[in-house]
Formats: structure tokens, C-alpha cells, sequence
């Protein structure tokens, strides 16, 4: 019967995952935001599928939470830390402090205690590493100014989640006596009995224990049990690890998140990295998900429903609040032209952190039910808005400020009577500039990111900030007159946008342009652009020439097979292109662009040798006809 | 009227001031192919089926060249190892250019007293050249007496004007077979026989 009830459970919460977080993905929400949106569903407010009992399966689910920690821990080399010490510390810090104080005084202002205000700032502080994440991989930002910054913060939050997790009971005691014995009454009755230098002694034996055991004896068990080729024996060790220390820490009173951070952070030189890594994500996967379903179930929508103008005023105000954070700091760290924004845009809303604080809080009684659910409604909704906040910053705030920023920059081009103009100046359009700098000539330069606009700048390279698909940037630039455009960005559908007109307003103006592909190739050789380079086709074949050369080939000889390739490739391009054109069917969807031109090109090719070439080094055929002499004037 | 294949070698076309003047009094004339191997090949990966179509498609092959080394430029070297392939251009079943003729066109710094057994180079033009005539007959082709610039540091303004007007004129007789075989064979360079 118990068996029943608990598969009849899981059942609900595992359909209701499985149908909500790829339809969440499918809108281009977080998985987060599904697992939240499934709990709503099955929760007493939809279908009334869960009721009660999510409490408690939400207290055992945030063990997830510990997991996670365990591996935000393994993800921290000390050398990456120190690396990005400035913006970690610095920014992170300052974010998590200057935000905390603003909104625990706002909310002091709303009658809250000062323990209470001071809580609700901690928990408001932090904003969401899964959906910030998200949206920098989707949009391709990990590696840009704004990104990088977004990354620091967030990572010095999920440092941060660990003091906060001890720093809740503290101010849950401030609410009186009576309730800090009624909470704390496990702690009372073991550690917390001893007078306090023994518990301080404790604690940092404890900790040192950790550290000693993971610098000097975890790699001896570890390897112990890989010996065994058991993969589940493994799991289970990693299992034990996280859970030993965990109850550990709770025995003497200290967080169990806390502890397994430690361990993580001390293993994350180890050579088990990645193996403790593999093995505990599912697990911390699926609790966390589990989690994330009982908080949707949890949220009581009665409080949305008896004030919603209530409800959506603090989530703006706190949107507002958070944003304006950022971007001060933001500015302080030297973020510019839009990044500033773009960074406080990515950072405004709140985290699923907040989740586990809130019901870590509601734990230790620091807030009632009603302030409870509240807040948990006010992080829900925040985080259901930062996708339009993005939108936002695209759509409104970039154009604006962009307009602003070229109209600037505008007066800083001299004019030239015959430009060599370059539109992108990354590394690809880095090394074209270079070589044709370095043979005189001054060519005019556009990129649409200003920091390599400001760093290439004080190198003395002519170059200014400024969006080459717009028409008016190219005139200022001087495309008239322009000997040469060099379209070596790498924002290809843009590339295609600014041939396409050149060649429409200016047919005169000879365009080089970087390709993707071979089907973005195709679209310039359509738009009658002749010169195309594949970026990085070239460098492909010289590590082929290369492994020619390790499986035995003279260099010459493999220098010679990837020249001729090359040769080779320029045909089969002619033809794979004939074919494309003929293809009425040519919006080929992006993910299976690839394996068509692979299998298109093998195709092509079949039937090559590669050998061909240098048939005249072969002597081969002057053996055969003079052994072919002697033979017959031995006859 | 025949067929004439001027493969012109030449590293730094830009930087001759007689070879500019040669080319340009030839390259569009009737009946004559301009192959500008550095041009169409700076990688030095010769299209070798290419080159030998080239090749049968034209009765008269002029080896057009500055001469480094007492030699070709090292492209026109690397065309004749990859181009007059075994059993195309040579070999028991190599007769695809049988009958044709080659012309050798050098400009050269030295004067002709300095191509001597006097001279500071020691040997006529023709003596370094064998290794070419040699090449042309073991491709059963025949060797023509070549068309030499001398001085070519030295030469005039107007020398060159001449020799562009001379270079025409040995094309064109070629071209429409003008000459007899014997004062061909006579000749010790081409440029005698222009009057």
C-alpha cells in the first residue's frame, strides 16, 4: 500500500516534469520556469493532483540543493578564482552587499523587522544562474564584456547561498526566544550544549577533517574503487561522500550545504573531477527539478488573487531596484556603450536560490506563512519577466543608445578618398587588416563591438564603432568610393544583408567576404560575390597536412595532398553549387546543414584520386616501359 | 596559319620594364595564347591535365623567361618536370607533341661578348641552353633558335621599343610560317634573322 502511494507520486511528478519542461524549452522558457509551471499544474490551485505532502517531499528535494553545491564547488579551481578575483570579488561582492542593504531598507520601509528586511534583501540579492546562463549561451554572450561580468556575479552568488544558508537561523533567533528553542531544539541537545570555544573548536576541526580528507585521502578511495570497474560502486561512494558530510555538518550544528561545498571546491584538482561530476549531476538534476515542482505546488495563489496590483508592484520593484544596482556598478567596473545595460538587463530578476532560502526560512521561522508565499510568488514572477527584459534591452534600449554612441563616432572617421573598408575586426578580420596594414595600405574599419573598437584604437588601427547594416554607417564610411568592402564579420546573416545591398546601391564596390559554410558561400555566390573564404576550411586542411605527416607522409608530399584538395574543392564547389541552385528545395534547416554538405561533398568526390598530380614524379611508368625493352631484346 | 603557346615565366613581371614592353607587343595578336604561368599558378600547383591540352592544342611553344642562373625561373622548371609527362610528352607512347617546335625567348643582363668562351660566363647562350634543346627533342619536338635580349640592365628606352617590335616579328613569321627550314637551322640566334 505505502509502496503504491509513493509510485502513484512519482508518477504525477515525474509526467509532470516530462511533459511541461520540453513544452517550457519548446517557448524558449529555462527548464526552471518548466519545473515551476508543472508544480503549478499539479498543485491544488490547477488539478489538485498534489496537496499536502508536497512540504515534505520539497524538504527532502532540497538535498538537490546540497548536490548542487558539491558541484558549483568541484566547478572552482582556486587558479580560476584567482583569476577573476577583480570581478568575483569585487563586482560579485559589491553586487550582493549594495543590493542587500537597498532592498532590506525598502523593505524595512513596508513595517518589516529589521531581522525580517535584512532576510528578505539576502534572499532577494541573488538573481538566477540557470535562466542567465541559458539566455548567454543562447545568444552566444559567454565570451562578451557584458557576459563574462554576468558570470563573475553570479558565480560569487552561489558562493555566497553557503554563509546564507548559516546566517538565516541567526536572524530567525531574533524573533524571540521562545521560537529560536522550538527550532533549534535538535542543536540544543548536542553540539550546541558546549560552551562556545569547544563548538568553535568543533567546527574547525570538522572543516580541517574535510580538507585534510579530501587533499590526502579521497584520491587512495577513490582510486580503490575505480580499481573495482564498478560504476555503481562508484555512484554509491560519491553518494556517501555527499551524505556523510552533509549529516556531519549537521550534527555539529554547522550547514550541510556548506560542507559539501568545501569538499567540492577541495576536489576540484582531483583526477575524480570529472567522474564525481558525471555521476552526481543526474542526481542533483532530478532532486532539483523535484524541488522546483514542489515550490510550483506550493505557491499560494490566493495571495496573487486577493492583490495582484500588490504582487506585480514588488516584482517591478524589485526589477527596478536590482537593475539600477547593476547598472551603477556595472559603470563602476568600466562596462560601456550599452554592456552596462546589458549586464544589469541579464542580472535583474531573482533566483531559484531564493526558493531554498525561503523555505529554508519558513524552516527556521524567520518569516510567516503570508510573507512566505509572497515572496516565493515575487521571485516566480520575476523570473517568468527577465526573458522580456532581454527583448526589452534588444528592441528599445541598445537602438537607442546605439544611435547615441554612432553619432559620436561618426565625427571621429576622416574621411578617405578611396577606402579599403573592413566590416568586422575580430580575429578573423584581425589578420586580414593586419597583412594588408603591413603592405601600406589604410583601410577603413567598422565593428559593432566597441571593445575591440577601443582596444584596436589605442594600437593606432583606424577603426570606429558602428552597425555596417546600416546604410548611413556605409556612406560615412565612404562605400561610393570604396576600392574594396571586406566583409569579414562574424554575423553572417548581417554579411549577406550588407552584400545584398551593396550590390544593389553600389555595383561597382568589389566585395571580399568571410563565409561560414559552403551554403553560406552558395548565398554570396548568389548575390554574384565572387571572392568568398570558408573561415575555417583552410586551417582544416593544414592539421590534415599535418596528420599526414604523422601517419608517414615526407611534409612535401602532404603539403602537396592538401594543396591539391584544395584545388580539388574548388570544383566540387562549382558543381555542389550548380546543384543548389537547382534545388528548388534549398532552406535546409540549420542542423541538417552540415551532414547535407558533408554527404554532398563526398559524394562529389567519390570517384578522385589524389594522386593525380604529380603522376610526373612517379617513375614508375618509365620502370615498366624500359624493363618492357630489355625483355623483348632478350628476345 | 599556326597555332602559338607563349608560356611566359616570370617572378616579378611587375618589376621588368623590357618584358612588359615584349608582352604587350605580343600577347593579343592573332593565333597566339598567353599563359602567364606565375600568374595562374602562385601556389606553384600546376593544373597539369590543363597545361597539356594547352600544349596539343598549339603547333609553336615559346619558353618566355628571364634568365636566372643560366636557367629558367623555378616555375618553369617545376612545368617541365609535372607537365611533359612519361607517355604524354615522351616514352615509347609519349607522341602528343611530335612535330611541334619550341622557341626559347630570354632576356638576360649580360651582353652577348659576355656569353663567350671569352667572356666572363665562359659559354654561349646555345651551349646553356642544351639542356632545353635537348628536352624538346626527346620530345621529338624541334628546337629553334632562340630569341635572346642581351643587357638587359642596360638597354635603352628605345632598344627595347625595337626588341618589342622584333619579338612581334618573329612571332608573326612563325605564325605564318614564313621561314625556311634551312635558314632556321643555320641561325645561331633568332634575332638574325630579322632584318
Amino acid at each position: 500500500m505505502y509502496n503504491e502511494d509513493f509510485f502513484f507520486q512519482a508518477l504525477i511528478y515525474l509526467l509532470a516534469a516530462v511533459v511541461s519542461v520540453p513544452l517550457a524549452k519548446k517557448m524558449g522558457m529555462v527548464s526552471v520556469l518548466g519545473y515551476l509551471l508543472a508544480g503549478v499544474i499539479i498543485g491544488p490551485f490547477v488539478l489538485g493532483l498534489v496537496g499536502q505532502e508536497a512540504g515534505e517531499i520539497m524538504h527532502f528535494a532540497e538535498f538537490g540543493v546540497v548536490l548542487m553545491l558539491f558541484l558549483i564547488g568541484l566547478e572552482l579551481e582556486p587558479a580560476l578564482l584567482w583569476k577573476m578575483r577583480r570581478s568575483i570579488f569585487g563586482l560579485g561582492g559589491l553586487q550582493v552587499l549594495l543590493t542587500t542593504i537597498v532592498i532590506s531598507v525598502v523593505a524595512s520601509f513596508f513595517n518589516f523587522e529589521w531581522n525580517k528586511a535584512i532576510g528578505i534583501g539576502l534572499i532577494l540579492a541573488l538573481s538566477s544562474t540557470a535562466i542567465v546562463l541559458q539566455t548567454l549561451t543562447e545568444k552566444g554572450l559567454l565570451r562578451n564584456t557584458a557576459g563574462r561580468s554576468a558570470f563573475s556575479v553570479l558565480l560569487f552568488q552561489d558562493i555566497s547561498v553557503v554563509p546564507f544558508l548559516a546566517v538565516i537561523p541567526l536572524l530567525a533567533s531574533f524573533n524571540g526566544p521562545a521560537r529560536l528553542q522550538e527550532s533549534q531544539v535538535g542543536q540544543l541537545t548536542g553540539v550546541a550544549s558546549l560552551p562556545g570555544w569547544v563548538q568553535l573548536l568543533i567546527i574547525i576541526g570538522a572543516i580541517g577533517a574535510i580538507i585534510f580528507l579530501g587533499r590526502f585521502v579521497a584520491k587512495y578511495i577513490f582510486r580503490y574503487i575505480a580499481e573495482t570497474n564498478l560504476h555503481e560502486i562508484f555512484t554509491a561512494m560519491a553518494l556517501l561522500l555527499v551524505i556523510g558530510i552533509a549529516l556531519a555538518m549537521s550534527a555539529i550544528g554547522l550547514s550541510p550545504a556548506l560542507g559539501t561545498f568545501i569538499a567540492g571546491v577541495v576536489l576540484a584538482d582531483s583526477e575524480y573531477r570529472h567522474e564525481l561530476e558525471t555521476t552526481i549531476d543526474p542526481f542533483k538534476g532530478l532532486l532539483l527539478g523535484l524541488f522546483f515542482i514542489s515550490v510550483g505546488a506550493s505557491i499560494n495563489f490566493m495571495l496573487f488573487i486577493e492583490d495582484p496590483f500588490k504582487i506585480l508592484g514588488l516584482v517591478i520593484l524589485l526589477i527596478i531596484i536590482k537593475f539600477l544596482v547593476l547598472l551603477v556598478l556595472g559603470r563602476f567596473f568600466r562596462l560601456k556603450k550599452g554592456y552596462e545595460f546589458l549586464f544589469a538587463f541579464l542580472l535583474a530578476q531573482s533566483s531559484e536560490f531564493a526558493f531554498v532560502l525561503v523555505s529554508f526560512s519558513q524552516q527556521s521561522q524567520l518569516f510567516e506563512e503570508k510573507t512566505a508565499g509572497q515572496l516565493l510568488l515575487v521571485v516566480a514572477l520575476s523570473m517568468a519577466f527577465s526573458p522580456l527584459l532581454i527583448v526589452l534591452n534588444e528592441k528599445v534600449v541598445s537602438p537607442i543608445l546605439e544611435r547615441w554612441h554612432n553619432k559620436l563616432d561618426y565625427e571621429e572617421v576622416e574621411p578617405e578618398d578611396n577606402p579599403i573598408i573592413i566590416a568586422g575586426f575580430g580575429r578573423f578580420g584581425l589578420a586580414v587588416g593586419r597583412l594588408l596594414l603591413a603592405n601600406n595600405f589604410k583601410v577603413t574599419i567598422i565593428d559593432s563591438n566597441p571593445a575591440n573598437v577601443e582596444v584596436l584604437r589605442k594600437f593606432g588601427f583606424k577603426l570606429y564603432y558602428g552597425d555596417v547594416t546600416r546604410p548611413q554607417v556605409l556612406e560615412k564610411a565612404g562605400i561610393a568610393k570604396a576600392r574594396l568592402m571586406i566583409l569579414s564579420m562574424a554575423e553572417y546573416d548581417n554579411a549577406l544583408k550588407v552584400a545584398s545591398y551593396i550590390r544593389e546601391k553600389y555595383p561597382n564596390v568589389r566585395i571580399l567576404a568571410r563565409a561560414k559554410d559552403i551554403f553560406h558561400a552558395f548565398e554570396f555566390a548568389k548575390l554574384n560575390v565572387k571572392t568568398v573564404q570558408r573561415e575555417v576550411f583552410n586551417s582544416g586542411l593544414e592539421l590534415g597536412a599535418k596528420a599526414l605527416e604523422h601517419l608517414g607522409f615526407n611534409r612535401y608530399e602532404a603539403y602537396r595532398s592538401a594543396r591539391f584538395f584544395k584545388h580539388h574543392e574548388e570544383e566540387v564547389f562549382m558543381n555542389l553549387y550548380e546543384h543548389w541552385l537547382e534545388d528548388k528545395n534549398r532552406f535546409i534547416q540549420e542542423t541538417r546543414r552540415f551532414s547535407e554538405q558533408v554527404s554532398e561533398t563526398l559524394m562529389a568526390e567519390r570517384k578522385f584520386s589524389i594522386h593525380d598530380a604529380d603522376c610526373a614524379w612517379d617513375v614508375e611508368s618509365i620502370r615498366e616501359e624500359e624493363a618492357g625493352l630489355t625483355s623483348e631484346g632478350e628476345k | 596559319m599556326k597555332k602559338i603557346l607563349i608560356l611566359f615565366a616570370h617572378p616579378a613581371f611587375q618589376k621588368s620594364r623590357i618584358n612588359k614592353k615584349l608582352i604587350n607587343a605580343v600577347k593579343n595578336l592573332d593565333g597566339i595564347t598567353f599563359n602567364d604561368l606565375y600568374e595562374n599558378y602562385p601556389d606553384f600547383f600546376i593544373d597539369v591535365k590543363k597545361e597539356q591540352r594547352l600544349l596539343t592544342q598549339h603547333d609553336i611553344i615559346v619558353w618566355h623567361h628571364p634568365f636566372y642562373w643560366y636557367n629558367a625561373p623555378a616555375l618553369l622548371k617545376e612545368w617541365m618536370d609535372l607537365v611533359l609527362e612519361h607517355g604524354f610528352a615522351y616514352g615509347m607512347h609519349g607522341r602528343a607533341l611530335e612535330g611541334k617546335s619550341v622557341l626559347s625567348v630570354i632576356s638576360t643582363g649580360g651582353s652577348k661578348v659576355v656569353y663567350s668562351s671569352e667572356g666572363r660566363n665562359h659559354y654561349t647562350m646555345n651551349q646553356f641552353l642544351v639542356p632545353f634543346r635537348q628536352s624538346a627533342n626527346l620530345c621529338r619536338m624541334n628546337y629553334l633558335p632562340p630569341y635572346i635580349v642581351h643587357g638587359s640592365h642596360t638597354v635603352k628606352n628605345n632598344e627595347i621599343e625595337e626588341h618589342a617590335l622584333n619579338y612581334k616579328k618573329v612571332l608573326l613569321l612563325l605564325r605564318d610560317n614564313k621561314l625556311s627550314k634551312t635558314d632556321l637551322e643555320k641561325a645561331e640566334y633568332f634575332n638574325n634573322l630579322i632584318d
